[in-house]
């Protein structure tokens, strides 16, 4: 294989953080600051070694994967915009959609120069001439913060391909990739029937690339320090690093920036170990799945491990749910939620998911006369992978995990009524769940 | 070639059509929205399958040809 790393500059052996160094406490980090630690952003030419195609080539070999959930090869999907009919699009996603992460916001507003290095970078790989950045509609600080940030990178034409901001709406679905494309072409923020699928046929019918934006974050460092530099952090089959972000029952819930293949119980510790003893972690969010905290303690952190111990990576979430919650209550309280948050467009998902949260909530707060668990994976299985998305597959890997996890407090609940830990603050963080109980 | 159903389930209002006339490869849940038992149509049904597709009001059921797989 032919030698594609760039120079490195830096010492192999300080391996993190990456992303969040030089991070300030509370201040934006300043266009000025983030050239001093990174070096400037590397010019790339249209021939030779700075060619377009060896950015991807470089991408490629350094094993990058997105961060946003899907974990899909940065490299291959770069590929596919860049072989297209040409006049690309580049979409920036900075609108996360999973409450129980924190990350893209942390980026955004804390090292914007690093997300909008790697946008101009994208750009230029796939010869894009058009750049959004999505973030949620409603964050107007955030937008008025990144307005600046493009207003001092404009004064030096640090980007070629203008960034235009772009607000979306603060709903589940709505930060799924081709419900943004959807929107940018003035439709509704909601998912699309696939295939053609964005890199094909995406915004006003060109090949769009979407990448979420620590991806493109961890584009802004490749691209200076190259591919073997990234591949000193991680595992050989999941290298460089991730942010994740720790919450529940931990002493210093927040976001931590961790090799790929940190085993989820360091990560934990990263977070100031438990709070109280643990009883189970969610991991990946709310289309994740509950492990039992003795099993996923030793599951390295990365697509692969947490798939094969019946998780997922997702956008690198963990949940320490403590003993003396319930898993399943928390577990009603997210279905309520994703129930709420379809789309109201396919059948199965529209009514199968309402129908699976009141089941979830009869089995967690109402006990279920020897039937309910049956009557959960009944439905389960009704929505399970008909969808024009994956939210009802996403909800329904979380029941399933629920019911795996918790299979002796399911067979109590079901028999016997509720346990007692219902009556426990609740842990997760579900969005207007005030409204729905009036409370 | 081989033939396969898709249903677009963003189109599909549960009209139920579909399960009428190909009963033998789909049914409809509780709500009335189809479930495919296999996405392949068997020779014999293909017939079938091309009228239940052409009934569909709302064209949410394609019926996919592909090259004979080896």
């Amino acid at each position: 294989m032919t030698e594609l790393a760039l120079a490195p500059r830096r010492s192999l052996e300080v391996r993190l953080p990456r992303l969040l160094a030089g991070m300030a406490y509370q201040d934006i980090v300043s266009l000025r600051d983030h050239e001093q630690r990174h070096g400037p952003l590397p010019q790339w030419g249209t021939s030779g070694r700075r060619r377009p195609g060896r950015l991807i080539d470089v991408v490629d070999a350094s094993g990058l994967t997105g961060r946003g959930g899907g974990g899909f090869p940065t490299g291959r999907k770069m590929r596919s915009v860049a072989s297209g009919p040409g006049g690309a699009v580049v979409v920036a996603n900075g609108a996360e959609g999973e409450p129980a992460s924190c990350k893209d916001r942390l980026l955004l507003t804390r090292l914007p120069h690093l997300v909008l290095d790697g946008i101009t970078l994208a750009a230029h790989a796939v010869r894009a001439r058009t750049a959004y950045l999505c973030i949620h509609g409603h964050e107007i600080e955030l937008r008025a913060a990144l307005e600046d940030a493009l207003a001092q990178r404009r004064t030096v034409d640090l980007d070629p391909v203008p960034i235009q901001l772009h607000g979306i709406p603060g709903r589940y679905v709505a930060s799924e990739q081709s419900a943004i494309v959807q929107y940018l072409n003035g439709g509704p923020a909601k998912p699309m029937f696939s295939p053609p699928r964005p890199h094909q046929r995406g915004v006003r019918g060109r090949p769009t690339l979407v990448h979420n934006v620590e991806t493109l974050a961890h584009l802004a460092l490749i691209a200076r320090f190259g591919d073997r530099w990234f591949r000193t952090a991680g595992l050989p089959s999941a290298p460089g690093s991730a942010l994740v972000t720790v919450s529940g029952a931990v002493r210093r819930p927040g976001v931590y920036e961790i090799e790929l293949g940190t085993p989820a119980g360091q990560v934990v510790m990263l977070a100031g170990g438990p709070a109280e003893r643990p009883a189970a972690l969610l991991v990946g969010g709310f289309f994740g799945a509950w492990l039992p905290a003795r099993s996923a303690w030793p599951v390295p952190m990365c697509h692969a491990a947490l798939k094969a111990a019946g998780g997922a990576m997702g956008a690198g979430i963990v949940v320490v749910l403590p003993d003396s919650a319930c898993g399943l209550a928390e577990t009603a309280r997210v279905i309520r939620y994703l129930a709420d948050e379809n789309a109201s467009q396919c059948g199965p998902c529209m009514f199968g998911l309402p129908a699976l949260a009141d089941a979830m909530a009869d089995l967690a707060y109402r006990g279920g006369r020897g039937r309910m668990v049956e009557r959960v994976a009944t439905l389960a299985g009704l929505v399970d992978g008909r969808g024009a998305c994956r939210h009802p597959d996403g909800a329904v890997q979380l029941v399933r995990s629920a019911l795996r996890a918790f299979k002796a407090d399911a067979r109590w609940h079901d028999q016997r009524g509720p346990c007692l830990r219902v009556a426990r603050a609740p842990l997760l963080p579900v969005p207007c769940e005030a409204d729905w109980y009036g409370a | 070639m081989s033939y396969e159903l898709r249903v677009n389930p963003i189109a599909c209002d549960g009209h139920g059509l579909c399960a009428e006339l190909l009963p033998e490869i789909i049914e409809l849940d509780p709500w009335g929205y189809p479930i495919l038992m296999s996405a392949e149509v068997p020779r014999g049904l293909v017939e079938h399958a091309k009228r239940a597709a052409a009934a569909c009001p709302v064209l949410a059921l394609t019926l996919d040809t592909y090259p004979e797989r080896p």
